[in-house]
């Protein structure tokens, strides 16, 4: 033990006790004491994708990015198109650094206060330093800090919130709007990150817990853990960032080239955008691809992709157990030659050798609820 | 028969010089959902505390050690197709490989049921 090592504090969020009170494992995760499962994981999972879960999402950074011009400042930082957002819709995009590397993803919003953004937990503070150090000081940013964020997930979960709120049904896919929750003000997205149908619900600190528990009276409702958040989102094919997404990786190389928004595509003046765009024209060097990995042996992220030569191409990014598909799965940077769907590639995992082929993702078929889809 | 506890969480059941090897119901539970255990195969010489066995849960692989030094005489086969046997019956039929002790010795250094069951209340 050294006095110069830091003890690396970890936070505890406003559900803590309502987790643990329900059972949940908790472990660190991005700062803070987080619930991994509470029954299992593949139970949960299974749970999710055949009702609905509530996931506690607290950790992610909620902002605020409100005055004049704000949009247009924010179009500098990202490569979506903001100024052409209605209110009450929302766009997934990318903070990029100069070099196109990707810094984080986030949701965005527009709202009547301001452009209402969604971060991830791990690099909330680093994104609010770079957008105070980026932004125009005419524009301000909040970091909603006594907020949390709950995610109700699956194909029940629009019949257990509008069994509480009615008017959420009808939200279509990426649309938001405020909502009175049993009496707690609520900002209601129709969103998330399980490849489902579902909602972001963003209530105050001090009313999370009893909207918590409200929710999980509903029987179509449990408690999900990270656990199975994680096996949900790779099914779905969504990059983590710090895993599938860093700042060495663009968003053509992660196959996220729909986040460039069209208009942004043929204007430009986004971080990176030269050689971003150069590289949606003549491919990137490696790309993200989803892969069936032969066996029952999950592979994980840090295993190698080799060539025949046994040489390292490229790796894996996340990998795992589908719950759904009950077979091991895995995200990959494959070299563009090897991306189609179809190429058989081998991987080197712990000095074993593996056998797996590229497939298009999502691995399990998203089921959102999009706008003019039936019912 | 007699069984025998590491602090990694692996019973032994000894019979003679054969035994019997698995994890516990507290080590199954720890782990969580397993979809993978890979178990030496007969004739596989093992070293006590070093790795004899695989398990993969949803979230993350793990080595199993050997709690005593020995030869294989048999892994446990049903494992590889339902790896879940761990979790339903991890001190039954979710065992993981049978073999013969080289030391018997070893096994003073291990803690029996009793002392076991109480050190994991400790944890």
């Amino acid at each position: 033990m050294s006095d110069a090592d830091p003890v690396p504090e970890i936070d505890t969020l406003p559900l803590d006790g309502w987790h643990r009170a329900r059972g949940a494992r908790m472990v660190a995760f991005a700062g803070y004491h987080m619930p991994i499962q509470y029954d299992g994981i593949i139970a949960e999972h299974l749970w999710t994708r055949a009702h609905a879960g509530l996931f506690d999402v607290s950790h992610m950074g909620q902002l605020l990015i409100s005055g004049e011009g704000a949009d247009t400042a924010l179009e500098a930082l990202l490569p979506g198109d903001l100024t052409g957002l209605g209110s009450g819709r929302m766009r997934y995009s990318l903070l990029l650094n100069e070099a196109g590397g990707i810094l984080d993803d986030l949701m965005v919003t527009r709202r009547d206060d301001g452009l209402y953004m969604v971060v991830n937990g791990a690099t909330k503070y680093d994104d609010i330093g770079h957008l105070r150090e980026q932004l125009p000081d005419e524009v301000t940013l909040n970091h909603l800090d006594e907020a949390a964020l709950l995610a109700l997930q699956g194909p029940e979960a629009v019949q257990a919130l509008a069994r509480i709120a009615p008017d959420v049904s009808a939200l279509s896919f990426m649309e938001a709007g405020a909502f009175d929750l049993d009496g707690a003000p609520a900002w209601i997205s129709r969103s998330g990150y399980t490849g489902e149908d579902g909602f972001e619900i963003s209530i105050d600190a001090g009313d999370a817990e009893r909207i918590a528990t409200l929710l999980c009276d509903q029987p179509e409702v449990k408690p999900v853990g990270l656990g199975a958040r994680d096996s949900l989102r790779l099914e779905a094919g969504l990059p983590l960032y710090g895993h599938d997404l860093d700042e060495e990786t663009t968003p053509i190389a992660a196959d996220l080239g729909f986040a460039l928004s069209k208009r942004r595509r043929e204007e430009g003046g986004f971080p990176g955008a030269e050689r971003i765009l150069a590289e949606r024209e003549a491919g990137p060097i490696l790309k993200r691809v989803g892969l069936l990995v032969e066996g029952r042996q999950p592979v994980r992220e840090g295993a190698v992709v080799i060539d025949q030569d046994g040489s390292e191409v490229g790796r894996v990014t996340s990998g795992g157990f589908s719950p759904t598909l009950e077979r091991p799965v895995a995200m990959a940077y494959v070299p563009l030659a090897a991306a189609a769907p179809g190429t058989r590639i081998r991987l080197n995992h712990r000095a074993k050798l593996f056998g797996a082929q590229v497939v298009p993702l999502p691995f399990v078929p998203t089921r959102y609820h999009r706008k003019g889809a039936p019912k | 028969m007699t069984r025998y506890f590491t602090k990694e969480h692996e019973w032994i059941e000894v019979d003679g010089t054969a035994a019997t090897v698995g994890i516990t119901d507290y080590a199954q539970s720890q782990l969580g959902d397993l979809v993978f255990v890979e178990v030496p195969a007969a004739g596989t010489k093992v070293t006590q505390g070093g790795e004899a066995a695989v398990v993969e849960s949803v979230k993350a692989a793990s080595d199993v050690y050997a709690p005593v030094s020995g030869e294989v005489t048999e892994g446990n086969a049903a494992l590889a197709d339902q790896p879940d046997l761990v979790n339903s019956a991890p001190e039954g039929e979710g065992w993981f490989f049978k073999l013969t002790l080289a030391d018997p010795g070893e096994l003073d250094g291990l803690m029996d049921e009793a002392a076991y069951r109480a050190w994991v209340e400790t944890l």
